[in-house]
């Protein structure tokens, strides 16, 4: 039983680890081929049919490139920043629920790594912790335009996970957990968050806009002020890890959203057409990658689409706009469920 | 396995927090106050108070030492711009101090007569019992912290508004 059950979890991680890593590789193709598509443009098409193989063109030229760390700089510090972006963005998936429980030979396999019962508390404590990488690494930089770039980076992620965690309190009134796996189970049948929350939803996503740095709040990054934001003094794979960890980031992300919000792996009417238990879970983590592809290609079709806001609009909106609404959003909620007899 | 963590963390934490006053530069010495909460909020987590160990690590590690490195980073210390301190002002610090430290030998001293700590902590820790004891054994004292704050916030909001004139 002990060893079965570290052997199922360390291939439930290995999976988790591996099919993220391969999202956010085919996001940066997805990404490139969304941009042309708004641009009337073809997009990468020379390496294999239709430039599938663009990704694995792409990281090796990465880590071909020529490897310069600056003289100047704190090289412990200098390397650690891209190693801790990266070890953040992907610690996150550890408590997102895949699907629901497999039954094989009588026992159940739950597809979430830990269900840990203070899930959401986890994943605002990770995002964070994972202010430090973009920190380290442009203090790290002894460059004028990275430490700009840092200290912009933080500021917008410290002001919008307030806003975040407003947003979440008025969820966790309506849904009474803290644990995401009883969160994505209580939306079965129809119940998706969205309709009870919308407006919860909105300041949710764009807050995750802002935390992943994703345009129209790239400013850490904003070529025109600060040369190349935070990551300007990195080459080689180090930049790979930071562009990587955006990535990764927005499939983090567009992951939580849906199983907060849009049902997780639920999908309603399902259970009329396919009655094997083990098909439905596997159906029903399908349906997750769907809502997930839909979100991450949301993240794209917006980069895309609106221009880059002012570094004093995005304060505005964060402390003056979000906050407020969503401790409305909280007050509004209470009244609700009181009125409803809920509490 | 539990006490090794145990051993494990304790040794953490001390070492990074003699670091955070060994190491010349202020940068390093915020990171390794940093590794010094991780080491706490692990603790609290050996403990079973995961509320504790979530928000140690949401509001000081993520919030407050960012807030700090910020201030540093901003500030750009180095050895020429280090104010001197004169030897008066050294020797009020090593009293003060030393006297500090009285006071915890003085605490520490009374431990030995405490009974022995139970293995087992209960979840007491756990956000829905905590959440009970708060809002109904500690109802008052929770909403006053929670006045205080909202002073401090008013106060801060009214330290950082410019003055129109």
């Amino acid at each position: 039983m002990e060893t079965n059950y570290i052997i199922y979890k360390s291939v439930l991680v290995l999976a988790v680890f591996g099919i993220t890593l391969f999202i956010a590789m085919y996001s940066t193709y997805a990404e490139r081929k969304i941009a042309a598509f708004l641009q009337d443009r073809l997009g990468p098409n020379r390496a294999g049919p239709f430039g599938i193989l663009q990704p694995l063109a792409d990281g090796v030229k990465m880590f071909m490139k020529e490897e310069i760390i600056p003289d100047v700089s704190n090289k412990f510090l200098f390397l650690l920043g891209p190693s801790l972006a990266m070890l953040t963005c992907l610690m996150t998936g550890a408590v997102i629920p895949w699907g629901s429980s497999v039954a094989i030979a009588g026992q159940s396999y739950s597809l979430q790594v830990a269900d840990v019962n203070i899930g959401i508390l986890y994943l605002l404590g990770v995002t964070s912790v994972g202010v430090y990488g973009i920190m380290i690494g442009g203090w790290a930089s002894n460059n004028k335009y990275a430490l700009l770039g840092a200290l912009r980076a933080s500021s917008q992620m410290i002001s919008y996970e307030i806003g975040m965690g407003l947003s979440i309190i008025a969820l966790l009134m309506s849904t009474g957990t803290l644990s995401i796996g009883e969160i994505a189970a209580q939306q079965h049948g129809g119940h998706w968050n969205v309709l009870y929350q919308p407006l919860g939803f909105l300041i949710f996503i764009i807050c995750a806009f802002a935390e992943t740095n994703r345009a129209p709040f790239d400013l850490p990054e904003c070529e025109s002020e600060l040369v190349g934001g935070y990551h300007t003094e990195y080459s080689s794979m180090k930049l790979g890890f930071y562009l990587f960890a955006e990535y990764i980031n927005m499939f983090i992300s567009s992951a939580i959203i849906a199983t907060l919000y849009f049902g997780g792996y639920n999908m309603p009417f399902i259970g009329r057409f396919v009655h094997d238990p083990n098909m439905l879970v596997l159906l029903g983590t399908a349906f997750l990658f769907i809502k997930i592809a839909f979100f991450i290609f949301l993240f794209m079709w917006v980069r895309w689409t609106l221009p880059r806001f002012r570094y004093d609009q995005l304060m505005n909106l964060g402390w003056k706009g979000l906050i407020p609404l969503a401790i409305a959003n909280i007050g509004i909620t209470g009244i609700v469920m009181w009125w409803l007899g809920k509490i | 396995m539990t006490i090794y963590l145990f051993y494990f963390l304790s040794f953490l934490a001390i070492l990074s927090g003699l670091m955070v006053i060994l190491e010349k530069n202020p940068i390093h010495s915020v990171l390794y106050l940093v590794i010094t909460f991780f080491a706490i909020a692990g603790h609290y987590l050996l403990l079973n108070a995961q509320f504790l160990f979530a928000v140690q690590i949401m509001v000081y590690a993520g919030a407050i030492m960012v807030l700090f490195l910020f201030v540093i980073m901003l500030l750009n210390l180095n050895k020429e711009a280090e104010p001197h301190k004169n030897n008066a002002m050294k020797f009020a610090a090593v009293i003060a101090a030393g006297l500090l430290l009285l006071v915890f030998v003085a605490a520490l001293k009374g431990t030995s007569e405490l009974p022995a700590p139970q293995e087992s902590v209960g979840d007491i820790g756990l956000v829905k019992n905590l959440g009970k004891v708060l809002f109904k054994q500690f109802l008052l004292p929770f909403e006053t912290a929670s006045l205080l704050f909202l002073a401090a916030m008013v106060g801060a909001v009214m330290l950082g508004k410019r003055d129109t004139k």
